[in-house]
């Protein structure tokens, strides 16, 4: 089966920017996002878990898109501007999709 | 002195106050303890409701008197106030930067639902009525503390963004106060026969829910401490122990001022000593990106929480009860 290039966009970050960073990318031609709760983990600001959680201001979430490589730099830009300041992690990562037509 | 000890005594071999406690305890010591978010939100929005509803019910029962736009705005004043004397204090006794002191300090100018609802349950439980509208003056209390923690980090020249709409609406529209308000209109409207209709629900099974929700508060608090006490000075403690009684003086001042029963003074000054770990931490993450939330959740969570609730609430209503007749 052919499969084709792309670059899957992962980024971490606070509950509370999800809408924002999910705006910035519909804005930046993202045609398609996913979004996974994450259930805990540790980094420079402490350990934090969803477990118990009364607000989401503690709470994580994954954001994650697939996109054609020549589209990668404005997708990066649009998110950054919006996680630049805050706690989270941004990955990219080599990755093959099978409907190209699709990113 | 004998009466505040014999208070403190009874609330502390509450249901609500040893549930809290196990769950403390069981964080401490590192047991696997621990409820679903999905179960905390869920008592979380079944507290909220019922809070709401039942101060609504209130209000329509005794009426609505003068009192009520003063208290609010009495409120209002107070929430947009004690950040200023919270801020001055963290900058006087630690090394808090501008944004640090100025993101704690809203947490302080708000409140803490939950130990709100406690001291509503401890009143109750003493035959203490207190003024049904007091639910509305604690939504109005949830907001204006982060405007002045804004401005402060402003004054300081901290960058941090503007109080623009997006973050007012956000704010504003929180879950925890549209339902708070929404069940505290529901009960105004509604009134006594709505409150019986849904009584069996919304009353007779709150204090046992308000033990779990307490339980789970137990163990986000005691992880919270157990993770968080390494941003924690000497000095910060202090301010967590220190900051809840001054709060509670200004909302006693202020609640004598309007002439509030005994019930609503203690609801008052419970108010002004909280301070909040949901409303104001999700706006300060999304206002003040760079202000250490470990800090002010481990204070306003780990220290201050528990020490309202164990010591505070009776503390509060003892000296309450010197200025107030029953």
């Amino acid at each position: 089966m052919q499969m084709h290039q792309a670059k899957r966009v992962e980024i971490i970050i606070e509950a509370m920017m999800e809408r924002r960073l999910t705006e910035a990318l519909t804005a930046a031609g993202v045609t398609g996002y996913t979004v996974l709760p994450v259930s805990g983990g540790s980094g420079r600001s402490g350990e934090w878990t969803r477990e118990g959680q009364v607000g989401r201001a503690g709470g994580m979430v994954a954001v994650i898109c697939l996109v054609r490589p020549e589209r990668l730099d404005p997708l990066i830009e649009a998110a950054f501007a919006v996680v630049e300041r805050h706690i989270g992690v941004v990955s990219v990562t080599d990755a093959h999709v099978i409907r190209a037509e699709r990113f | 002195m004998d009466g505040i000890l014999n208070l403190a005594g009874q609330n502390l071999i509450s249901p609500v106050i040893l549930s809290f406690v196990l769950g403390l305890a069981a964080a401490f010591f590192r047991s696997d303890l621990s409820f679903p978010e999905a179960i905390a939100k869920g008592m979380s929005l079944y507290l909220l409701f019922a809070i709401g509803f039942k101060g609504g019910a209130g209000v329509a029962a005794h009426g609505v008197d003068a009192r009520l736009l003063s208290a609010l705005v009495a409120g209002v004043v107070l929430s947009l106030s004690l950040p200023l004397l919270a801020f001055a204090l963290l900058r006087s006794m630690t090394k808090a930067s501008v944004t640090d002191a100025a993101a704690v300090a809203a947490h302080y100018g708000s409140i803490s639902i939950v130990t709100f609802v406690a001291a509503s349950s401890l009143l109750a439980g003493q035959g203490i009525a207190a003024e049904g509208y007091m639910v509305a003056v604690a939504a109005a209390m949830e907001a204006p503390a982060i405007a002045t923690a804004l401005w402060l980090v402003a004054w300081r020249g901290g960058g941090g963004e503007r109080m623009n709409a997006e973050l007012v609406r956000e704010i504003m529209l929180n879950g925890s106060i549209v339902l708070l308000v929404g069940s505290f209109f529901i009960g105004w409207i509604t009134g006594d026969d709505g409150l019986e209709q849904i009584e069996s629900f919304i009353v007779s099974p709150f204090k046992g829910v308000l033990c779990l929700f307490l339980l789970d508060m137990g163990l986000v608090a005691g992880r919270g401490l157990r993770s968080g006490h390494a941003a924690l000075s000497g000095g910060a403690i202090l301010f967590g122990v220190v900051m809840p009684p001054l709060g509670a003086c200004a909302g006693l001042l202020a609640a004598l001022l309007l002439g509030l029963s005994l019930g609503g003074t203690v609801l008052l000054m419970v108010l002004a000593a909280s301070a909040s770990y949901i409303a104001v931490p999700a706006a300060m993450r999304v206002a003040l990106p760079e202000a250490n939330p470990t800090l002010s959740l481990s204070l306003s969570l780990g220290i201050t929480f528990p020490f309202n609730l164990i010591v505070g609430i009776p503390l509060y209503l003892a000296v309450a009860g010197v200025f107030v007749a029953p």
